[in-house]
């Protein structure tokens, strides 16, 4: 039987095992040694939150401690990926990933098209996002909708331990770039985690629960969320199915697809703005493919269109939390033409 | 004061990590009499549904859980007693159940079969062993299974056996190299595993591509075997659902796996999405696809069983005796090779399939447990 991690302990694990199988694989980051106003390499930090401690020493040389310069390490790291390396380089917040963005969607998400395939980029950018640290407007963002909208990305968001790992593995395999989101608020999240390796492929939505009255579509934290709305929704009778989407590119349509031809109802709940985001993508997949099925509107709990406020009252309400999930579970349930 | 005749019926144990279980329809309704082996109610856990059957024979007086509610595993669910135990005893009675039931799952949850690790052959092998002392049953899964297909029987048979389930190399927890995949290497790891327990003599019983590993190892060294119960085993005939084991080893993904999965089953309905979500969870460690696709080789060449246990049981020569049980509705090998299990005591079950281990345990109980004290 599976032990029990975290999810942060699962990332760590995931990297620790692909490092001792793979010589190619590289750590790059912030803060892999030393934290502030220490000298160094004894007390390695192993980033911001901590994510990869233990693997500076353990695997000398290959934990590349660099620069406050985004633009250089993460251009450091597409580079080494094509050249044969399958770097992992950490953005601590995915806020910083504005200074880098001609690298990342210009440069290592055009590569494999423009060279007619002779070229790969296996390179991992892993990134925390998500409201609820406290950390105000340009440390709280969920900007996967940028990276989801670029060909020649992949795109992940782990909501468990057992995904972590697996997602983990599977995009250090992968030949492509892929951009790898880290919840702060997860990192502690504990549940089973196989200790062998294993990878979990892309484009494969996990039902989470199974429902037949309304549909939920989730993601990364407010796959949690949502089933806790669930388990709520279900006390009063209401039978929700809960899909984590596990990647947002490449984007499992068929799971989607299926459960709302079963249910006729859909709810999309992301924690992000919510303008051109993966709540409206998932929406316009149903209403364009699914119409016929659909026996009430699609409803989305996201973000207000507002940067993460600062105040304590107000990021507490910024966030869906399960009460509006339900609420809007309730409404597309009673929806009457 | 709780009068002897009131039986409890208790929340069974189903696998290692059951904590609690969840009845979705009591099958027996209050006042009906039960023989031993009726339904009694189906039962969900969050890896698998069952059905539980009457352990005791009886008038089924008072119903306890309530279908949905989650109760703790050996938590009194139902009461069977005579008609003669009077209703303020049984009501009594009731009212303690209840409050089991309704104080939850215990901080410090009784543990099930310790999990041990050998190492056989250079890998490591786990098993796991629960019981009391005495004979010891050792039970073998068969291809893309693991210890924990006995979840069903391996806790009830410990009420009178030492009972151990392991994981063939490639399965489980085990380690994943099967080097040529050979019956005889996987016989070699079952004989070096009752010498990790430290066992001299123990019953095998063996499923599918494990009953061909149970006759090997018992061909190996009959000395160590007391009995030999083989259920729905490999090697007795030509025919082998071979769309079946390709499937098993090629699906990537739920959609691929979950009808291939139906097949072992006589009531798909079994298959919970749970129990996809583990074997694809197994499917996805690092190894298990190319251990699959070797053991593939072993079982079979072309569309036709490769492996022989026919002319391995002939080699035993009647020196350890034989029982088979096979699912009437077997639809992975066919359930007429029973017959060409030479010498055996033969046990059809009604209503399953290649898993009647699974689908009729307290069967398959009683036929493995008739198997041993006919070995004495």
């Amino acid at each position: 039987m599976a032990r029990t991690i975290t999810y942060r302990e699962a990332i760590n694990e995931a990297l620790a095992q692909e490092m001792e199988r793979d010589e190619s694989v590289i750590v790059m980051g912030e803060d892999n040694a030393g934290g502030e106003g220490s000298p160094g390499e004894m007390d390695a930090w192993g980033g911001v939150l901590g994510v990869t401690k233990g693997l500076y020493h353990r695997f000398p040389g290959r934990v590349l401690d660099t620069p406050i310069s985004e633009s250089a390490f993460i251009g450091a790291a597409i580079g080494a990926a094509t050249a044969g390396m399958r770097p992992v380089a950490e953005l601590m917040f995915v806020d910083f990933m504005g200074v880098c963005f001609d690298q990342i969607y210009n440069q290592a998400a055009k590569f494999r098209y423009m060279f007619g395939g002779k070229a790969v980029t296996p390179v991992v950018i892993r990134t925390m996002y998500g409201a609820g640290l406290r950390a105000a407007a340009q440390h709280s963002q969920c900007l996967y909708p940028l990276f989801t909208h670029v060909p020649g990305l992949k795109v992940v968001l782990p909501a468990t331990p057992y995904d972590a790992k697996g997602l983990m593995t599977q995009a250090i395999r992968d030949n492509d770039p892929v951009i790898f989101f880290e919840h702060k608020a997860l990192y502690d999240l504990a549940g089973p985690v196989p200790e062998e390796s294993y990878a979990l492929p892309f484009g494969e939505a996990n039902v989470m629960r199974e429902g037949g009255d309304v549909t939920i579509v989730a993601l990364g934290r407010m796959v949690h969320t949502s089933l806790e709305a669930a388990q709520q929704l279900a006390a009063a009778g209401v039978e929700c199915e809960v899909i984590d989407l596990r990647t947002t590119s490449p984007l499992d349509e068929d799971t989607v697809l299926e459960s709302v031809e079963g249910t006729g109802r859909l709810v999309v709940v992301d924690e992000a703005n919510p303008r051109c985001s993966v709540a409206t993508d998932i929406s316009a997949l149903v209403a364009q493919k699914a119409f016929g099925s659909l026996r009430a509107p699609v409803e989305m709990v996201t973000a207000p269109h507002t940067p993460v406020p600062f105040s304590n009252a107000l990021e507490d309400i910024y966030i869906p939390d399960a009460q509006r999930i339900v609420n809007a579970v309730k409404l597309v349930a009673e929806w009457t033409r | 004061m709780t009068d002897e005749r009131i039986l409890a019926v208790t929340m069974p144990k189903w696998g290692l990590s059951m904590q609690v279980g969840k009845i979705t329809v009591w099958i027996a309704g209050e006042g009906d009499d039960v023989s031993v082996g009726d339904d009694l109610a189906d039962i969900e856990t969050e890896k698998i549904a069952g059905t539980l059957e009457a352990a005791d024979a009886g008038t089924l007086r008072r119903i306890i859980a309530r279908v949905g509610e989650d109760v703790p595993v050996s938590s009194t669910i139902a009461l069977i007693a005579p008609p003669d135990v009077s209703d303020d005893d049984l009501d009594a009675a009731a009212a303690e159940a209840r409050a089991v039931i309704d104080a939850g799952v215990p901080e410090e949850a009784v543990g099930g079969p310790a999990v041990e690790t050998a190492e056989v052959g250079g890998r490591k092998i786990s098993y796991a062993g629960t019981g009391q002392d005495g004979d010891v049953v050792l039970l073998i899964h068969g291809y893309g299974g693991d210890r924990n297909s006995w979840l069903f029987l391996q806790e009830p048979m410990a009420a009178r056996y030492r009972v151990y389930a392991l994981d063939l190399p490639g399965h489980g927890t085990s380690s994943k190299d099967v080097g040529d995949g050979s019956v005889g290497m996987l016989a070699d790891t079952v004989l070096g595993v009752l010498n990790a327990i430290g066992v001299q003599r123990a019953h095998l019983v063996g499923h599918s591509l494990g009953g061909a590993v149970a006759i090997a190892a018992t061909a190996r060294d009959p000395l160590r075997v007391s009995s030999l119960t083989l259920i729905a085993p490999s090697g007795f005939g030509q025919e082998i659902n071979a769309s079946y084991l390709r499937g098993f080893a090629g699906a990537q993904t739920r959609r691929e796996l979950k009808p291939v999965v139906g097949q072992l089953f006589a009531d798909e309905s079994l298959v919970t999405r749970q129990l996809v979500d583990d074997l694809l969870a197994y499917k996805r460690l690092d190894g298990v696809d190319a251990a699959l696709h070797t053991l593939l080789g072993t079982l079979m060449d072309g569309d036709t069983q490769r492996t022989d246990s026919a002319a391995a049981i002939a080699a035993i020569g009647g020196a350890v005796p034989v029982t088979v049980v096979w699912g009437k509705a077997d639809r992975v090998i066919p359930p007429a090779q029973a017959e060409s299990v030479a010498g055996a005591v033969r046990h059809l079950v009604d209503d399953a399939g290649h898993m009647p281990h699974m689908e009729r345990p307290a069967e398959v109980q009683a036929a493995i447990e008739e198997a041993i004290t006919r070995a004495g």
